[in-house]
C-alpha cells in the first residue's frame, strides 16, 4: 500500500490555489490545502476541497458524445473533431467569423489557453474570446 | 534528524510497521521503503496526520503504522483511540518536539509528546488565554455582535471540519439538508458554527488547524478553546491529557454502562 501527496493547482477558478492531491495505490483519494503556498497558504474554498471528486466520478465524460435527437451517441475522437471543424467552417462562411465566440478554461494549461485564442483569432478570425476565470 | 531516520529504518526493516506516516520534504508521505528515508523531514508546516492515519487504516484495517507526532498530534491520537477510530497497539508514535517559536505562535501548552522525542529540543509550553480574555472583556452586546460578524464571514468551505483531526463522523450534521440550507451564504448565523463548537466538546485538542485553514479568518480556535474550558469546568475533562480518563461523552450515566463499540 502506498500513500503520498502530490502538489498541484486547483483546477477551478483563475486564483490558482495550491493543493496536495492525496494519492493511494495509484488513485486520487482526497485533497489538502497546500501550506505556505503563495496564493492560498493552507486555505481553500469548497470547490478546492472537493476538486478531486470528479476524477473518478462515474458521471465524468471520458469519450466524445454526439447529440442525436433526444440522446447521445458515443463517437470516436476523429469523428467528433471532424464534425466540430466542418460545422465551425460552415457557420463562419455563412454568418461571418464574429458569429462564433470561444470560452476557454482555468482547467487548461497556459499553453492550451494560448492555443485557443490563437485559433479564434488566426483561424476563425474573431476576437470573441473570453475565459471562465472572468465569470 | 539522523536518530529519527535510523529509528524508522529499524522499524521498517524489522517489519514492526507496514509504513511510516511522516513528511517527505514538507508534504505528507507514507514511507514504506527504507531507502526513501533520506527524504524524511520535520517541516514547520502541520498537516492532520492523525486524520490521514484513519484513512490508511480504512484501506488496510489489519495494518500497523508508524506516525510522526508533535504534542498536539499525540493528543489527537489519544482521543481518536478513545473514540474507537484508531487502535492504540497498531499505531507506533515517533515523537518530535516543536521549537519555541512554534510553541508560542500556536499558544501550545505542551509542545512535545509523551512518547520519546527523537527530533527537536523540548521547550516549555505557553499558558496563555489572552485571546479568550480579549473577548471576555467585552460587554455582552459587543461580544454578541463580535461573533455574529465573525460567523457572517463564513464562506461554508467546510475547511474547519475537513482539516480537523477530531472530525471523523461518516455523516455530518453540517451537511444535513434539513438542518443546513443548501446554496445560501453565510450558513445560518450563529447555528452553523455553534453546532460545530458543541461537537468539539470533549474532543477538541486545541491544535488550531481549523483556524489555519479558515479562508475567512474566523477566530475558530478561540471559540473552541472556550468550549474546552467549559468542558473542563463542567465535566472535569481535558481532551488529550491522559489515556486512562474516559471521555465524558463516551459513556452514559455513572459510567457503568458503556456505549457498545459498534454504535460509536
Amino acid at each position: 500500500m502506498d500513500y503520498r501527496t502530490v502538489p498541484s493547482i486547483c483546477p477551478y477558478c483563475g486564483c490558482g490555489c495550491g493543493i496536495l492531491l492525496e494519492v493511494s495505490d495509484g488513485k486520487v483519494v482526497g485533497v489538502l490545502p497546500q501550506k505556505g503556498h503563495p496564493v492560498n497558504d493552507g486555505k481553500l474554498c469548497i470547490k478546492g476541497w472537493t476538486c478531486h471528486e470528479f476524477i473518478n466520478s462515474p458521471e465524468r465524460l471520458t469519450r466524445p458524445l454526439l447529440r442525436e435527437g433526444e440522446g447521445f451517441r458515443e463517437v470516436s475522437w476523429d469523428e467528433a473533431i471532424g464534425l466540430v471543424a466542418s460545422r465551425l467552417s460552415e457557420i463562419r462562411d455563412k454568418y461571418g467569423p464574429d458569429s462564433i465566440a470561444f470560452l476557454c478554461s482555468a482547467k487548461c494549461s497556459n499553453e492550451e489557453n494560448y492555443l485557443i485564442q490563437k485559433f479564434a483569432r488566426a483561424v476563425i478570425g474573431t476576437n470573441n474570446i473570453d475565459h471562465c476565470a472572468r465569470l | 534528524m539522523e536518530e529519527l531516520r535510523k529509528r524508522v529504518k529499524e522499524l521498517l526493516e524489522k517489519g514492526e510497521i507496514d509504513g511510516f506516516l511522516g513528511y517527505r520534504g514538507s508534504f505528507p508521505y507514507l514511507f514504506t521503503d527504507p531507502a526513501d528515508l533520506k527524504d524524511l523531514e520535520v517541516p514547520s508546516e502541520r498537516y492532520p496526520l492523525p486524520k490521514i492515519l484513519i484513512s490508511l487504516f480504512r484501506r488496510r484495517p489489519e495494518g500497523r503504522f508508524g506516525v510522526l507526532v508533535r504534542g498536539c498530534e499525540e493528543r489527537g491520537i489519544m482521543e481518536l483511540v478513545k473514540n474507537a477510530k484508531l487502535e492504540r497497539d497498531k499505531v507506533m508514535m515517533i515523537g518530535v518536539a516543536c521549537s519555541k517559536e512554534q510553541a508560542s505562535s500556536c499558544r501550545c501548552p505542551k509542545p512535545y509528546p509523551d512518547v520519546p522525542v527523537l527530533y527537536g529540543e523540548k521547550v516549555e509550553g505557553v499558558q496563555a488565554r489572552d485571546d479568550i480574555e480579549r473577548i471576555e472583556a467585552m460587554e455582552e452586546g459587543e461580544r454578541l455582535s463580535f461573533w455574529l460578524y465573525e460567523f457572517s464571514k463564513c464562506i461554508k468551505c467546510y475547511g474547519c471540519r475537513n482539516i480537523c483531526p477530531q472530525c471523523f463522523c461518516d455523516t455530518c450534521t453540517l451537511e444535513e439538508g434539513d438542518l443546513v440550507k443548501r446554496g445560501v451564504l453565510p450558513p445560518e448565523v450563529p447555528a452553523f458554527h455553534l453546532v460545530r463548537a458543541f461537537h468539539m466538546a470533549g474532543r477538541c485538542i486545541d491544535c488550531g488547524l481549523c483556524e489555519e485553514a479558515c479562508p475567512a479568518n474566523i477566530p475558530l480556535r478561540t471559540l473552541y478553546r472556550k468550549v474546552r474550558e467549559g468542558v473542563e469546568e463542567l465535566l472535569g475533562y481535558e481532551p488529550g491529557a491522559s489515556w486512562e480518563e474516559k471521555e465524558p461523552l463516551g459513556y452514559l450515566g455513572d459510567g457503568r454502562y458503556e456505549i457498545p463499540e459498534r454504535l460509536i
